[in-house]
């Protein structure tokens, strides 16, 4: 088992830095527009489409063509092969063809001895288009019945009778606005020909299997004709998925084209505004629940912006579906979620994938009932929660490894959550103009992608007759620490300090066929199928030391004094280099497909999650009653990480989770015309949190009793996405310090993000109700 | 090696010679493409995310004076006579700088994308470079923008690394020794404001470039062509700082850093004003001249220097005329200026000891974002009654504009609330604002009034500030 072996100080579970820390801040670590250029390499720029909605009518491009240092311009009619370069759907072209379904969408690219020449030249187009309709919010595409699936239905007991019978029912609604990911490193990707048409493509993508997969769609080649790599990427958080294939792609196009390499890199407020964001939602809710806040029965109503195509909207709505229970028992449930089709560009993967919108629902609905029934929010959290005897989801999965109570009640006695709610309602009653607020909110998030098939993963070890070990995999490194926690785990199993592991770059010639990196799942797939080829290697060395010096291949131990086998003690390059002698070989794959998990979508019911991973956190915040101004005071947080393969890594990946999860919900504004032209479509106006916006006291704890309760990679848990929805306790707590301005009139419609203009707003609404 | 050679110091220890004769190739450009320092990353291209972020270094008597800029949006002549320090200049024989150090032992980087930028201003810190002594870690780093870690390991990378001198006596004799191009093929750098005044007397239709972090944009992103380029941030009389009891004098030079401690003396509020604007890259870069001269509605500085009384010393050759600061903005995008002429300097006289003075800038974040408004005011306040007031907004109207019907409604009046109601009613006949992408119409004039009631309520001893609070913990 995963979880048996001892570990050795400094290898798994130890708190060790980033594998490219020093390069990071030396300005050494290489990414893609820091390599060397190699000679004849031309630079593309997209075309893009200025128009929303529209018929295409005549695209000029004489202009240009003529742009001085321009070697050619590509549309939809130089492709070989398919116009496609979406994930699943077979809808999202590379090059707009008849039909404009966006601003931004890419018309064309344009090749040029320089980025600035093809920049230039990009904006020379005359383009004829004739303006169409378009469906910009939610509410235009849904009274168009615009979709891009027919609505979902999940459900589970009869909800209409629960409600009818309930002694209290509420009914309510909340916006949540999408989320532009902001990777600092913007799209970018160089594509270099090789002999015989093939191609090899340098893309900053967190999937280079399907990079590869549609660039031999797009350029009419086999899969085996392509190889993409990725070292590393400077920021992705879903982003990176499926929106780095157009960009590698149009590499490709023209590398394969003119047989030299091409780059394109997207100039930031290009990136923002023809690359796909985190969808924005709009919940509905009509709960029935009991005096002491439980809820008897509940329909949820989601509808969520998906763009002009399909994307992976499908099963990120599927996911908002599955977190719409988040830590709670729903008795009788139905939820019904709307797939809307709008010309804007289209929404992607963003950490969370849909479930953070889910949560934010049900966790307005339970603040709107402790606020309609006077009591404390927490105490309704607590009453709701899964249970003994109340442990199926709305999807009909059995709740195994419910650790949210315990947790919960260890970070409000840690926070000292009572005391400081009395604290802040003496504040309040003692200010007029200022006014606090305090949340505790709880997060469960499935762990695994909820496409069975997608749950496999592969990886390529090489060990060097010297003992150095070579680590390939199919994950790739966007900065979460994957790939020092599975060198971890390889050192762990050879019992060698973790420097001796070379980690390298994921390349889809070493491991083929990967998934995305993505759902939280790089160290769990990629762990396990690393430490699946370690084991093989390992055990194959074993084996030979056995037969070797004549002992039981059970007396064959790694330790970090070297590899004892019986009276025998070596190092580990010593048995390298005496099984190469005896012709063994020290190169293993591994692999891994996560076990248990099946799901029907037809009826929405199974198991599509290995485990949960759980977390809490509570946020304190004030607000300014007359601007709207606020911050974020104090944050604690509880999370179970499971047994952390590395805490540092863990730890940064809550706190940044949830400063990112905040920037969502409070200053992280898309604001869209009436034409579905993207109007904050740069950092000046687009504002993620800045130092001075983390709390000042953040108090991050691990929680020390996590342990999976699945056989994981030495038991550990999935970290990338959970902690971003911590952040729901500071949108929550914004929403108390609302109300605190007009007690006893329940709970204030404020939307996110939570701006000072909403909290304004919602100040105002509040004020002007009957109480 | 080229016909229009520029010339700085790198790394503090060695002259280089780069072609100057793109006046608006940016310096990242020119750092990455010609001398290979790819550390210097481009995040934005617009000055708003400091992944590009360089020191500059000036010599300033005997010593090197360093500030840390963005170079994404610094053109190429800009370096010229200057000394350049980039991320790779940082390591000393391959050991790290502590800086660099404890960012990569404290787990300050994750992507590691944004990080050479932080390690370049937090470096900057740790040598006291401008605008960075007696300043929190937060306010160096405020013009960096990482999306991975929460920004608590860097904060504390910062606060491990307090400011300390550094040896420059080195790069201060290359700097004194190196060769000035001073002009290159399609620009001009004069160190005079006589110089400058026959220059653009010459050449009026020439683009003045003082910080570059507006015009910077120009380029990178509406990729315009600026024709001939006069630089204007080498000339010393333009840069003076004249403080007297009656007011302040700026030269049109002087860069928001500068000008920053001189302004809080005038009135702690036009400190943080200062503080807000931008990040310090931009404020390292960023002239109060320029962001007068360049006429923006919402405009960072201006509405307050209009409360404040501010008047403006416009120079054309030799003539000088001086206006009230409002009178240079007469309607959106235009300002009262002829040709040839330019922004000499402003004058703000000093506040009566017994004004009661409050600015307010409101966006969507605090640090580094551009006003959805900003409010000033400066009342004086006599027996009870309000005996003088000024009122001006940004982001109100097309330009930065006082409020009369507001400022009548105060003038005379009790200082009651009454008082501040019927005023703060007022403003609705003052303004008739926009609805844009950071903030609606109703929401602009709803927080104006809002920040003359939050005056009064401060001024009757009410806590109003969740800045405070978030300092006080």
């Amino acid at each position: 088992m995963a979880d048996a072996a001892p570990s050795p100080p400094d290898a798994v579970h130890a708190p060790l830095r980033h594998d490219s820390a020093e390069g990071h801040v030396a300005g050494t670590a290489v990414y893609i527009d820091d390599f060397p250029e190699p000679p004849r390499t031309v630079h593309l720029a997209f075309g893009l489409a200025a128009e929303g909605h529209a018929r295409l009518v005549k695209l000029d491009l004489s202009k240009v063509r003529a742009s001085r240092h321009v070697w050619g311009v590509f549309t939809a009619a130089d492709i070989p092969g398919v116009n496609d370069v979406s994930p699943v759907a077979g809808d999202d072209k590379l090059f707009a063809e008849n039909e404009i379904l966006y601003p931004g969408q890419p018309l064309f690219v344009v090749a040029a001895i320089d980025r600035e020449s093809a920049r230039r030249a990009a904006r020379l187009a005359l383009v004829e288009a004739e303006p169409l309709p378009a469906l910009v919010t939610i509410a235009q595409a849904r009274a168009a019945e615009s979709v891009i699936e027919p609505a979902q239905r999940m459900a589970r007991g009869d909800a209409d009778a629960a409600l009818a019978a309930a002694p209290h029912r509420l009914q309510g609604s909340i916006a949540v606005g999408g989320q532009e990911h902001f990777y600092l490193e913007g799209q970018v990707a160089l594509a270099i020909p090789g002999e015989n048409g093939q191609i090899h493509v340098l893309s900053s993508t967190q999937h280079p299997s399907e990079v590869q997969h549609l660039i031999a769609k797009v350029l009419g080649l086999s899969h085996a004709d392509v190889t993409v790599e990725v070292r590393r990427m400077g920021g992705a958080f879903g982003g990176k998925e499926t929106q780095a294939a157009a960009i590698a792609v149009a590499c490709a196009l023209v590398a394969h084209r003119y047989k030299v390499p091409a780059k394109l890199r997207l100039d930031r407020d290009d990136d923002m505004v023809l690359t796909g964001k985190r969808h924005d939602f709009e919940i509905g809710y009509d709960v029935g629940f009991d005096g002491e806040g439980r809820i008897a029965g509940i329909r949820l109503d989601l509808a969520s912006r998906c763009g002009a195509t399909a994307d992976l909207s499908p099963a990120i709505n599927d996911r908002a579906m599955f977190h719409s229970d988040n830590c709670y028992f729903l008795p009788a449930v139905e939820i019904v979620s709307h797939r809307l089709r709008t010309h804007t560009v289209s929404n992607t993967a963003f950490r969370g994938f849909g479930g953070p919108q889910g949560m934010m629902g049900i966790e307005r609905v339970i603040d709107a009932v402790a606020a309609h029934l006077g009591r404390d929010p927490l105490a309704v959290r607590q009453a709701n929660l899964y249970g003994p005897g109340r442990n199926v989801t709305p999807y009909h999965m059995t709740v195994e490894d419910n650790v949210a109570p315990e947790l919960i009640a260890e970070l409000a006695a840690n926070a000292g959550y009572a005391a400081r709610r009395e604290a802040v309602a003496a504040f309040n009653a003692d200010h007029s103009v200022l006014k606090k607020g305090l949340g505790l909110t709880p997060v469960k998030f499935g762990i695994s992608f909820t496409t069975t098939h997608l749950n496999q993963a592969g990886a390529l070890l090489h060990l060097y007759s010297d003992g150095s070990i070579h680590l390939n995999h199919g994950g790739t490194e966007m900065g979460q620490g994957l790939m020092i926690k599975v060198a971890q785990v390889v050192a762990d199993v050879f019992a060698v300090p973790v420097e001796q592991v070379r980690v390298s770059a994921t390349r889809t010639d070493k491991v083929p066929n990967t998934s995305a990196t993505a759902a939280s799942a790089g160290a769990d797939l990629n762990g396990m199928a690393a430490f699946n080829a370690a084991e093989t290697l390992r055990g194959r060395l074993a084996g030979f030391a056995a037969e070797r010096f004549g002992v039981a291949t059970d007396a064959v131990r790694f330790t970090r004094d070297g590899v004892i086998a019986g009276e025998e003690r070596l190092p580990l390059s010593q048995l390298c280099r005496l099984a190469h002698f005896a012709r063994v070989s020290l190169s293993a794959t591994g692999f891994y497909a996560t076990p248990k998990i099946h799901y029907d979508r037809a009826t929405h019911r199974g198991r599509p999650f290995l485990y949960f991973a759980y977390g809490a956190a509570i946020s304190e915040v004030v607000i300014d009653t007359l601007t709207g101004e606020h911050r974020v005071l104090a944050v604690d947080i509880l999370h179970d990480v499971g047994r952390s393969l590395n805490p540092a890594i863990d730890l940064g990946q809550i706190e940044g989770g949830f400063v990112q999860g905040m920037g969502w919900l409070t200053t992280e504004e898309l604001v869209f015309d009436d034409r579905g032209r993207l109007l904050t479509h740069a950092p000046s106006t687009y504002k993620i949190p800045t130092a001075s916006d983390r709390p000042r006291r953040m108090t991050i704890g691990l929680w020390e009793r996590g342990r999976n309760a699945e056989p994981t990679i030495h038991r550990s848990k999935a970290v990338g996405e959970p902690p971003l929805m911590l952040a729901i306790s500071a949108f929550s707590a914004l929403t108390q310090a609302v109300a605190a301005t007009a007690p006893g009139k329940g709970l204030p419609s404020l939307d996110a993000p939570a701006t000072p203009e909403r909290i304004l707003a919602a100040i105002a609404e509040l004020r002007a109700q009957n109480g | 090696m080229t016909d229009s050679p520029i010339h700085f110091v790198l790394d503090g220890d060695t002259s280089v010679q780069a072609d100057g004769s793109d006046p608006t190739r940016t310096a990242l450009d020119l750092l990455r493409e010609h001398l290979g320092r790819t550390g210097v990353k481009e995040g934005c291209a617009e000055g708003d995310c400091g992944a590009c972020t360089i020191l500059l270094g000036e010599l300033d008597g005997e010593r090197v004076a360093w500030r840390a800029v963005n170079s994404c949006i610094l053109f190429a002549p800009m370096l010229d006579g200057k000394a350049v320090l980039t991320v790779e200049s940082l390591a000393e024989g391959g050991t790290l700088h502590p800086v660099q150090r404890a960012l990569a032992d404290g787990h300050g980087s994750q992507c590691g994308f944004c990080t050479p930028g932080f390690a370049m201003s937090l470096y900057g810190r740790s040598i006291g470079a401008e605008g960075t002594r007696d300043t929190p870690v937060a306010d160096v780093i405020a013009g960096n923008l990482c999306r991975c870690t929460g920004y608590g390991p860097i904060l504390e990378a910062g606060e491990r690394n307090p400011p300390a001198g550094c040896d420059d006596r080195k790069t201060a004799a290359l700097l004194r020794d190196l060769p000035r191009a001073a002009s290159g093929r399609g620009w001009f750098a004069p160190q005079t404001a006589d110089a400058l005044a026959a220059l653009y007397a010459a050449h009026p239709d020439a683009r003045i470039v003082a910080g570059a972090t507006d015009v910077g944009l120009w380029v990178t992103k509406a990729m315009r062509d600026l024709g001939t380029v006069i630089f204007i941030g080498d000339i010393a009389d333009l840069k003076g700082i004249e403080e007297s009891a009656e007011g302040l004098r700026l030269g049109a030079g002087v860069r928001y850093t500068e000008a920053k401690e001189a302004l809080a003396r005038l009135h702690p509020d036009l400190g943080e004003l200062v503080r807000r604007i931008g990040g310090l890259q931009v404020r390292n870069s960023g002239t109060i001249g320029g962001n007068i001269a360049n006429g923006s509605p919402i405009g960072d500085m201006p509405p307050a220097l209009i409360a404040l009384g501010a008047a403006l010393t416009l120079r054309q050759g030799d003539a000088r005329r001086t206006i009230p600061l409002e009178a240079w903005f007469k309607s959106y995008g235009v300002q009262d200026r002829r040709p040839g002429e330019f922004v000499e300097s402003v004058w703000i006289p000093r506040p009566a000891p017994d004004a009661l003075i409050r600015i307010a800038k409101l966006s969507k974040r605090f640090d580094s974002d551009i006003s959805a408004l900003c409010g000033a005011f400066a009342l004086r306040i006599a027996d009870g009654r309000v005996a003088a007031a000024r009122v001006a907004f940004g982001g109100m109207a097309g330009i930065p504009a006082r409020a009369p019907a507001c400022e009548a409604a105060l003038t005379g009046q009790p200082w009651s609330a009454a008082t501040v109601e019927a005023a703060a009613a007022a403003l609705a006949r003052d303004y008739q604002p926009l609805s844009d992408l950071r903030g609606s119409a109703e929401y602009r004039l709803a927080a104006a009034a809002n920040l003359l009631r939050r005056l009064w309520h401060e001024a009757q001893g009410e806590r109003v500030s969740v800045l405070d609070m978030a300092l006080d913990g």
